[in-house]
Order: C-alpha cells, then structure tokens, then sequence
C-alpha cells in the first residue's frame, strides 16, 4: 500500500527546492496532479489552430475574473436616481470611466473580454463540429460545454443590465418578459425574476449577485468539469482517430505528445501572444468594437418610459434572437410568441443532442462525406446571416430589394438550422465517407 | 462490503434522518425563494396617478408614468377614430375580445370617451415601449397604406390608433388599457376604475 502514496510518488533529489516538493506531496497531491493534467497528459500530436481556443478561452476567463473584481470597487449596483438625475449604477459607471485612475481599461478590458469569449468560445465550438469532439467517448464533455455556453449567456445578458443604459433595460425587459410566454407559470415566473412589476432597481440589484457570484461560481465547476472529462477520456484530434489504440510498452499512445511542454509551450504559448496583440489593440483603439462590442444607445442612461428607436442585442446574441423573431405564426395550439421562446432556447439545447443526432462512421470532416460539407457549410453561412439580420430592425430588404425580405430570409434559415439537426441521424448515416486511417495522418 | 449483511435497523434509521434533513432542506428554502417576489415595497408602489389632460391639443399624445410604466394619453382627432374602422379588418383582435381591457373600455373606440385614448404603451410581446407613428402614409417610415398608429422597434409588431395589433405580427393581444376614471373633463385618475363600474 504504502508505495501508491503521494511520499512514495515523488522523492526529492536533495536540494532545498526538491526537500519542499516532498514535504508538499507527502500532504498534497502536488507532483501527481502536475503529470495527471499536464507533463504526462498525452494529447495527440496532430493538434492544429483549431485547437487554442480551449486555452485562450481560458485566459479570457482570468481575464474577466480580475477585471470583474477590480469593477465591483467602483461599481454601485443601484437603480434610483442622484441629485443630478441620473441613475446611480450608470453614474458610477461613468465614475469609473473619468475619474478612477486606469479605470475606462479596466472596464474596457471588461467589456471586450465578453465579446472575446463569444468569438472564441464559437469557435471553439465549431472545432467541435469539424471534427466529431463530442462523439462517443466524449459526449459528457460536450454536454458541460453545452452548460458552460449556456452560463456564459446568463452571465453576458446579466452583466449587460449593470451599465444601466437604455440598451441595458430594454434589453433585459425583452429577455426577462420571455419567460412569461411559458404556460401557466410564466407570468408568475418572470416577476419572480424581476422582482418588481417592472425592470427596476430591485432586479439591478439580484443580477448583479447572479453576476458576480453564483454564476461566475457554477461556471467555474462547469469549466474544471469539463476538462476532468476530457483528461480521463483523452483529447480528440483531427483525424478523429482513437490514439489509445497503439501504445507503446509503458502505455503511452505512439500518436502522442506530453500536452507540457509541447502543447502549453510551443503551441499555445505562441497562440496567446497572438490573441493578446489583437484583444489589446481593440482595447486600446476600438473600445466600442464600432458599435458592436458596446452599442451607442447604452451610453444614454435607462429610462423606463421610452424604448429606442433601434433595439438589437449585443452581436453574439442576434442568431438566436434572430429565431426568436422569425416565429410570428400561431400553430399547434400554441400561439407565435411562445413559438419565438422555444426556438431560441431550443437553438441553444438541441446542441447538447449533437452527440446522438450525428450517425456517420467517420468523426472527422476530412473523412466525411459531401452531404455534410455542403449542408455543414449552409449551417455556417446561415447562422452568419442570422446573426446580421438580428442586428438588423425588423423589415430589412437585402439590397433594398422586396422580393429579399430580411424577416423571410431569416425564417428560413430558421428552419433550416432546425432541419440541419433533427436530419441528421439520417444523412450522416447515408453520407459517402472516405475510409478513415488507424493512426494520425500528420508529421 | 458487499458480503457483509446490510443492517436493516441502521438502515431505516439513515432512511429516517435523510427524509428529515430533506423536509427541513425543504423549508429552509421558503424564504429565499419567497425574498425573490416583489417586496411589500415594490407592491405598495402602485398608487393611482392623476394627468391633467387639459393642454392636450387634438391630435397630440402625452406619457404618464404609473407603476414604473408609461401609460399614454392620445387625443383622436375624428379622421384618426376613422382609421380605426378603415383597419377594422386588418387587426387580430378586432371587438379585443382575448385583450386585457376593462369593461367600460371594451368598445370599437377602446376608451371611455372615444375623443381620448387611454392605454399602457407597453408592447404584449415582451415588454418594449412601441414609438409613435401617429401621421398616416409613409413619412415616418412606414409602408404607404399605413393609416397611423405605433410600431414596436424591437419585434416589429404593428399597433392601430386603438393600440389594436395588426394581424401575423409577434404580439399576441392587444395594447393593455388600464383601468381608469375621469375626474373632470380635463383630468384623469388612472389606476382605479370608476365608481360603481
């Protein structure tokens, strides 16, 4: 028994530094967990781009920790109004922009950061798509980055409420007033939410501890859940191949590298440096992302009696709000508006099904056949499109043509976007797969 | 473990205490779920408000706000009361009868006296305040036959003079009216029906 310990692992080679590492692992698994997660995780050697932005999403994550904790000292979640009129919260705000020293980065940082996670968690995402990662064995890590993109949203749509700017509100009266289109109990649902018969300070209140403590908590446990997962199964790579099936005398997969220093080092160190010079160059010159990172009308403090003229969500929203807006009929005893709330949140939850919709032999796309090419490609360019028309007022003409109604357009790739998920048992069964290799392709 | 005998009595007895833990779990949570309603506060805010409607020119609207929301006041000229039968047929819920309306206000008119329009501009859909676009035709943006009215930004619902939703648009019902007395000929108490109504 006594050599399975942690004292037993790891012996010092005498020095001081060593004397400190086995008193530290006689106590704590220290050296075992150091092996376990990163010098001996073996990850397939044929990692390519596609596979930063798990690590740069992570760094985000940091990014968005302290940035947070530094905005709570200055931040003053408060709805009623100051001598001047202006709402507390956007006051102090404003405060932080002005006047607390390295303040407006701070709080750039902040908001950047959120749009930095959607672009690469999305493409993180669609790595997974491109290459089966979330096929047996992986469907559990699939299923927390379903949950972990699900808390990112909560947390976005709840930070986005605490600047208290007409976008802010409006926002959150639309999102909030969705939960009152379930039966029965919705109404009682969403003033439940609310806390008050309006978005007042009351629900400023609560979002900002949903914000800044339970889930920022949750979606912690959701990220160290998601990487267990992956470290006991192994990581996919993009031959969707298995490399545990060839190990070497000692167990090691042949197709595999030590993720540190290979990975952590010569792969995503390079990659981070890349990802900072250009998360820094927006920070520094283009805070407001031309509107899009920060919409002009959530400089304009909150003012219940009256919606903007144009109201659109922040950009990593408007393709699933894009499916809310395309359901304007009543159909199967059920009228158009709860049609809007199911498709939204169905847009995000039939994700988590991926695992069992998808039937082919083949995970990886260089093996898969043209059926799923051409309709994965489709996927990608009508999610894209409705992404733009979610920023878009309702009733927009592509070149200013009616017979290219935006409101048309978006149904349709509305249904599609449906129709691409729930087919899919049956046309990655019959698409032509090229066979797919034992071992990894690449050098 | 699994050769040795389970003892039923300890069993029962961690059965026992769990059920028990769980109840008092159970109940522990009733004021944390019951701290998210609104507080006697937030209930108590919703006094009646009274709007002097005696500058209102013929054509003009003015905003009040009860319970945190905008509750607007139109004065129909008779063209615009007109509008209100020429889109009679256009309209979802024509006679409002799935709309929140109260009695004496569920008429063709949907107000008290015909001449004011009375309702919480607070879009059915999910809650955006529509804008105004009250002149008829095209000039602010609307489609040439638009016969005036209000356009919800955020979902594009379409709303008549009597805040009456166009057919096929997201929003479900009608404008809400709210419940409302005259004082005098030229002020409003909204937020409370009328004596004996």
């Amino acid at each position: 028994m006594a050599a399975n310990t942690n004292y037993e692992k790891y012996r010092s080679n005498g020095t001081l530094l060593g004397n400190v590492l086995e008193w530290v692992d006689a106590r704590f698994p220290a050296t075992s967990l150091w092996r376990a997660h990163l010098s001996e995780y073996h990850a397939p050697k044929n990692f390519n781009f596609w596979y930063f932005f798990g690590s740069i999403a992570l760094v985000v994550l940091v990014i968005q920790i302290v940035t947070g904790i530094f905005l709570t000292m200055n931040y003053k979640p408060d709805g009623t109004l100051n001598a001047d009129g202006i709402p507390r919260a956007f006051a102090s705000v404003e405060y932080i922009m002005r006047e607390v020293a390295g303040g407006r980065f701070i709080r750039y940082f902040h908001s950047t950061g959120a749009s930095a996670f959607f672009i690469v968690v999305y493409l993180h995402m669609f790595r997974g798509m491109l290459y089966g990662s979330y096929r047996k064995p992986r469907e559990l890590i699939w299923i927390f980055g379903v949950l972990i993109f699900l808390c990112l949203m909560a947390e976005a749509f709840m930070g986005y409420l605490l600047p208290w700017g007409q976008m802010s509100y409006w926002g959150a009266q639309v999102i909030i007033n969705l939960f009152s289109a379930i039966p029965l109990v919705g109404p009682d649902l969403s003033l439940l939410i609310r806390g008050d018969y309006v978005v007042s300070d009351v629900t400023l209140n609560r979002f900002f501890a949903l914000h800044v403590i339970a889930v920022p908590l949750v979606l912690i446990g959701l990220v160290v859940a998601h990487i267990l997962a992956l470290h006991e199964v192994g990581s996919n790579n993009p031959d969707g191949v298995e490399i545990k099936k060839f190990k070497d005398d000692k167990g090691v997969p042949l197709d595999s590298v030590p993720f540190h220093p290979y990975y952590t080092i010569a792969h995503d160190l390079p990659a981070m440096v890349i990802f900072l010079i250009v998360f820094c160059a927006v920070v520094f010159f283009a805070p407001e992302g031309g509107g899009y990172f920060l919409e002009y009308n959530n400089f304009l403090p909150a003012d219940p009696m009256k919606t903007p003229e144009h109201i659109a969500p922040v950009w990593y929203f408007t393709p699933f709000y894009s499916m809310l807006r395309a359901m304007v009929w009543n159909f199967f005893w059920l009228d158009a508006k709860l049609w809007g709330v199911i498709a939204m949140g169905g847009g995000v939850v039939i994700l988590a099904f991926l695992p069992w919709l998808d039937r082919s032999p083949a995970k990886s796309i260089r093996y898969r056949g043209p059926i799923f090419k051409t309709l994965l490609s489709i996927f990608v360019f009508g999610f894209l499109i409705l992404g733009f028309l979610g920023m878009q007022a309702p009733g927009y003409l592509f070149f200013g043509q009616g017979w290219l109604s935006g409101d048309v357009i978006a149904q349709v790739f509305t249904v599609y976007y449906f129709l691409f998920f729930l087919t899919m048992p049956y046309w990655s069964k019959i698409d032509k797969c090229k066979p797919v290799p034992e071992r990894v392709t690449s050098k | 473990m699994s050769d040795q005998k389970v003892d039923s009595e300890r069993r029962a007895l961690i059965l026992a205490t769990s059920a028990a833990g769980g109840v008092a779990v159970a109940a522990a949570a009733v004021p944390f779920v019951a701290s998210l309603a609104p507080s006697e506060r937030a209930k108590a805010a919703g006094a009646p408000v009274v709007a002097d409607i005696g500058k209102l020119a013929p054509g003009e609207k003015m905003v009040v706000k009860w319970r945190g929301k905008p509750v607007w006041i139109l004065r129909r000229t008779p063209e615009m009361l007109a509008s209100l039968e020429a889109v009679a047929g256009r309209v979802s819920d024509p006679a409002s009868e799935k709309s929140e309306q109260p009695d004496y206000a569920k008429n063709p008119a949907r107000a008290v006296k015909d001449e004011y329009l009375v309702v919480v501009g607070i879009c059915t859909h999910l809650g955006c305040s529509p804008s105004d676009k009250i002149k008829p035709g095209n000039a602010e943006g609307m489609p040439v036959d638009w016969q005036g009215g209000f356009f919800c930004p955020c979902h594009g619902s379409q709303f008549d003079l009597a805040g009456r939703v166009f057919k096929a648009m997201p929003a479900p019902t009608n404008l809400e009216i709210p419940p409302y007395t005259y004082l005098s000929d030229t002020s409003i108490l909204i937020g409370e029906d009328p004596k004996g109504a």
